[in-house]
């Protein structure tokens, strides 16, 4: 069972009682301006959660393993997420091994 | 960005929603997600991408200043994958700046 965006509007209902379409697009947005910071190229620091770095790769060769056709994999860049302190803390205490 | 301007951002958008509203809806978003990963639950949200946890083993580490060992128990950490529509929207943002195509995957 994982956490959806639909999970997320419900909660934003129940706790600060948004209507239901204003909760939905309030997350929808949440996400959409995270992604457009990174697209242009602005790392993103959520304080107590993490932050989204960006990572330029270069070039490097590959293969299609499906015909072990050499191929070059394209200089790119990448999102990485750091979890911040407090998250890497709450989530350390979990004892569980269900992943 | 960081989270007073994301919030900022998101107040500027939704007008009729008042500002600690936004602010609120943001603490809550974040809280929530930390809470699932904190209680082993994944997070899944389309075009975005995925996080969930990976679980690192015991192991005998040590203290770099004076050399001793400490056992160190098994934990888990949080990793995020980023979706497709991140994955290529970033790329596409390298790619515009550099004056370059989009790479193809």
């Amino acid at each position: 069972m994982a956490l959806t965006k639909a999970d997320m509007a419900e909660r934003l209902f129940e706790e600060l009682g948004l209507n239901k379409r204003e909760a939905k697009e309030l997350v929808e947005l949440f996400f959409e301006e995270i992604r457009v910071a990174l697209e242009n190229g602005r790392q993103v620091k959520l304080s107590g959660f993490g932050n989204f770095d960006l990572r330029e790769k270069n070039e490097r060769p590959g293969r299609n393993p499906k015909t072990g056709e050499e191929i070059p994999i394209s200089a790119r860049r990448v999102v990485t997420f750091r979890s911040g302190q407090k998250l890497k803390a709450r989530v350390e205490a979990y004892a569980g091994s269900e992943q | 960005m960081t989270k007073s301007e994301l919030i900022e951002i998101l107040a500027a958008k939704n007008g009729h929603l008042n500002h600690k509203d936004v602010e609120l809806a943001v603490k809550s978003l974040l809280e929530q997600m930390s809470w699932a990963l904190a209680t082993g639950q994944r997070i899944e949200i389309r075009g975005f991408g995925s996080f969930s946890l990976h679980y690192r083993p015991p192991r005998i580490g040590r203290n770099p200043k004076t050399g001793d060992s400490v056992a160190l128990a098994a934990k888990h950490v949080p990793h995020f994958k980023p979706g497709k529509e991140l994955r290529e929207r970033v790329n596409a943002g390298l790619a515009r700046e550099k004056g370059l195509d989009a790479p193809t995957f």
